[in-house]
């Protein structure tokens, strides 16, 4: 493992992987594999993200924590344009995008999955942000393959897990005495060649790795006939039969009232969804007015500026912006980008303050509907 | 909800941030707080390569305020002669009305779907319009006006709140006399209005159109339109051929930041110009 941190910064490579910081498991700048949450897992529910150590756990056997992907190829803020002011004319400073590439140990099929919906975004309309694509052109992923699910993860409802058979560079599977390594791309193979103390394994290790994936995938696909243990979390699944129609035939359902009273608009599930995708520009001047720096932020859908318009605004209320928010997710964004923009990370869940659950929202619904 | 978009030649497709330097040619105070503003390109390769078709829009970039999103009100054929008519609201609209003759802005555009007059040959048009939504119409006017005789009979219906926030009322009698029937309403009107009082859906009653012929083009505010659906229902209009230029609040015009969401569509890229038939859905769900 040490190996392959010191060849991707031997390749150039800013490498980022997981790490224990204020109580959750984060991306940050890896420089050892010391750094790693090595036997720490985290338990998952509405509205709570605990870690623990448990004696037999791995390097990677967290799930996901409130970072995904999306911070590095669309980052919570950044400049897309400098001006300056010469001579009564703006003259535009050319975009820089001179920082070293990625390498990001960790993300999972879910990850995954969401980078390829925000590639539809930004790179795949009639239009592509050139930050983007430099930083995703860049970008080195070492995936893991999941050998335990957080009661919030309903990647299996959402066909994006848990196994990750495409869309990486390498592909981690923690075995209880080593790591196998699938090879996903030409210079991910490259990488891995030059991996100091790194030999092939027999071919019974190939097969430990996939047993271990198709494992967890069957006890996922369980949960919609097994009940939580007492006193445990529910176990999440959406059931995704005609859920672009279920919600947009029910746009004045109550249920968005009830979900209203309690979400706090706080716009968390945005922050941590790897997939959402708003943002606002501004403009940041200094005193002359003559150094101007255009940059983006994320925004939210639970924000009023959000659908601000100069006769007024158009979603007023929390219901309004809660329906907004699912109804794209889960339906609209089909007819945007041909996919649901949910990856059942399950990330909403966790970091929501009162626990407000997407799945049990659209089960409410489809029991209600008329 | 994913028509084909067509990038215009004056932006790039892989750097859709980069601007190009107007100089205002020209201001025209239209009513109290709306003006119009002639642009010319600094560059004249730019300008030689700007074209858009009516119903599209420039966003409108002043540094250190911010951008706004300006539908194109001048005449198609005429790209070089660029004019956007603006009222003075926001911070960026507000800024922009302190500006002179010479003064640089920066643009990028033009974006969005255009009213697809060109389907329209042999057809009879009712435009039906309220107050500022007249602008983003205007280009219309003019391609029927330069090519008037591919068109059936013609209906503009206007209306404003009161007999000084009507616009472009210098061109009203050149419209009539190309043919043009020209009905002009205002909500409230004053000692000298000598005209209709009432709101623009009330207008339909007085035309004699032939549903299977008669393609609507309505632009203004949302009730008003709501109302002139209804009036182009009622006269058994498809919705299929009543056009709507929606408003939403758009940030990018790229479909990259997600503010101007109208179920499906954004309306920045897919729109603003769509049928009915594709807002019927949404167009009645409150707050949506």
């Amino acid at each position: 493992m040490q190996g392959l941190i010191d060849a991707l910064k031997e390749d150039g490579y800013r490498v980022i992987g997981p790490q224990v910081a204020d109580g959750a498991v984060v991306y940050d700048e890896l420089e050892s594999l010391e750094q790693l949450p090595l036997g720490v897992i985290d338990e998952q529910d509405g509205g709570v993200y605990r870690l623990a150590r448990r004696q037999d756990a791995g390097y990677f056997d967290h799930v996901v924590g409130p970072h995904s992907l999306k911070r590095y190829l669309f980052p919570p803020q950044e400049t897309l344009q400098q001006l300056q002011l010469k001579d009564g004319g703006w003259r535009v400073e050319p975009q820089q995008f001179d920082e070293p590439p990625l390498a990001v140990i960790g993300p999972r099929s879910c990850d995954l999955h969401a980078m390829a919906i925000q590639d539809r975004v930004f790179l795949e309309g009639p239009y592509v942000d050139p930050g983007y694509r430099a930083r995703r052109e860049g970008l080195f992923v070492v995936s893991v393959q999941c050998r335990r699910a957080a009661a919030t993860c309903f990647c299996h409802s959402m066909k994006t897990g848990p196994r990750a058979d495409h869309g990486f560079d390498l592909a981690l599977s923690e075995l209880d005495d080593c790591f196998a390594i699938e090879v996903g791309s030409e210079r991910g193979g490259r990488i891995l060649a030059a991996v100091d103390g790194w030999k092939p394994g027999a071919p019974t290790i190939v097969d430990r790795a996939n047993d271990q994936s198709s494992q967890l995938e069957r006890s996922m696909e369980q949960r919609s006939t097994t009940e939580a243990a007492p006193g445990a979390p529910k176990l999440r699944q959406l059931d995704t039969q005609d859920l672009r129609d279920l919600l947009l035939n029910n746009l004045d359902h109550p249920r968005w009232e009830q979900v209203a009273d309690r979400c706090l608009a706080c716009a968390n599930c945005t922050m941590v969804c790897p997939t959402c995708f708003c943002s606002s520009v501004s403009e940041v001047s200094d005193l002359t007015n003559e150094h101007v720096r255009r940059e983006r932020t994320w925004t939210s859908c639970f924000t009023a500026e959000h659908s601000f318009l100069t006769s007024g605004v158009v979603r007023n209320s929390t219901a309004a912006r809660y329906r907004q928010w699912l109804t794209h997710k889960l339906s609209t964004w089909i007819d945007q980008f041909d996919s649901s923009g949910c990856v059942g990370c399950g990330r909403c869940i966790t970091w929501c303050p009162v626990g407000i659950d997407l799945t049990e929202e659209v089960a409410a619904i489809r029991e209600t509907t008329k | 909800m994913k028509p084909n978009i067509q990038v215009a030649a004056t932006v790039d497709a892989a750097n859709p941030w980069a601007t190009h330097a107007v100089r205002i040619r020209a201001i025209e105070q239209e009513v109290s707080d709306v003006a119009s503003y002639e642009l010319e390109f600094e560059d004249s390769a730019v300008a030689e390569r700007f074209h858009f078709v009516p119903g599209q829009f420039n966003m409108l970039y002043l540094p250190g305020i911010g951008e706004s999103a300006i539908s194109i009100s001048s005449d198609p054929d005429v790209p070089q002669r660029l004019l956007h008519t603006v009222r003075a609201v926001g911070s960026v609209t507000r800024a922009l009305a302190r500006k002179q003759i010479g003064d640089q802005l920066l643009l990028r555009g033009p974006f969005g779907s255009a009213w697809p007059v060109d389907l329209f040959r042999g057809q009879d048009i009712v435009i039906a319009a309220g107050g500022l939504g007249l602008a983003p119409v205007r280009p219309v006017i003019h391609y029927i006006m330069n090519r008037r005789g591919e068109f059936g009979k013609v209906w503009l219906l206007y209306g404003a709140r009161s007999p000084d926030d009507l616009l472009y009322t210098s061109q009203y009698d050149c419209w009539r006399e190309t043919d043009i029937e020209t009905h002009i309403t205002v909500d409230l009107g004053d000692n000298q209005w000598k005209g209709n009082i009432g709101v623009v859906p009330s207008l339909f009653e007085r035309l004699q159109l032939d549903a299977s012929l008669t393609r609507v083009l309505t632009c203004g505010p949302e009730i008003m339109m709501r109302f002139v659906i209804a009036e182009c229902l009622a006269q058994k209009i498809d919705p299929k051929h009543i056009f709507v230029s929606m408003e939403r609040n758009m940030n990018c015009a790229l479909g990259f930041c997600g503010h101007c969401q109208l179920g499906p569509a954004f309306v920045c890229k897919d729109g603003p110009v769509f049928t009915y038939e594709q807002m019927e859905p949404y167009l009645n769900v409150e707050d949506f």
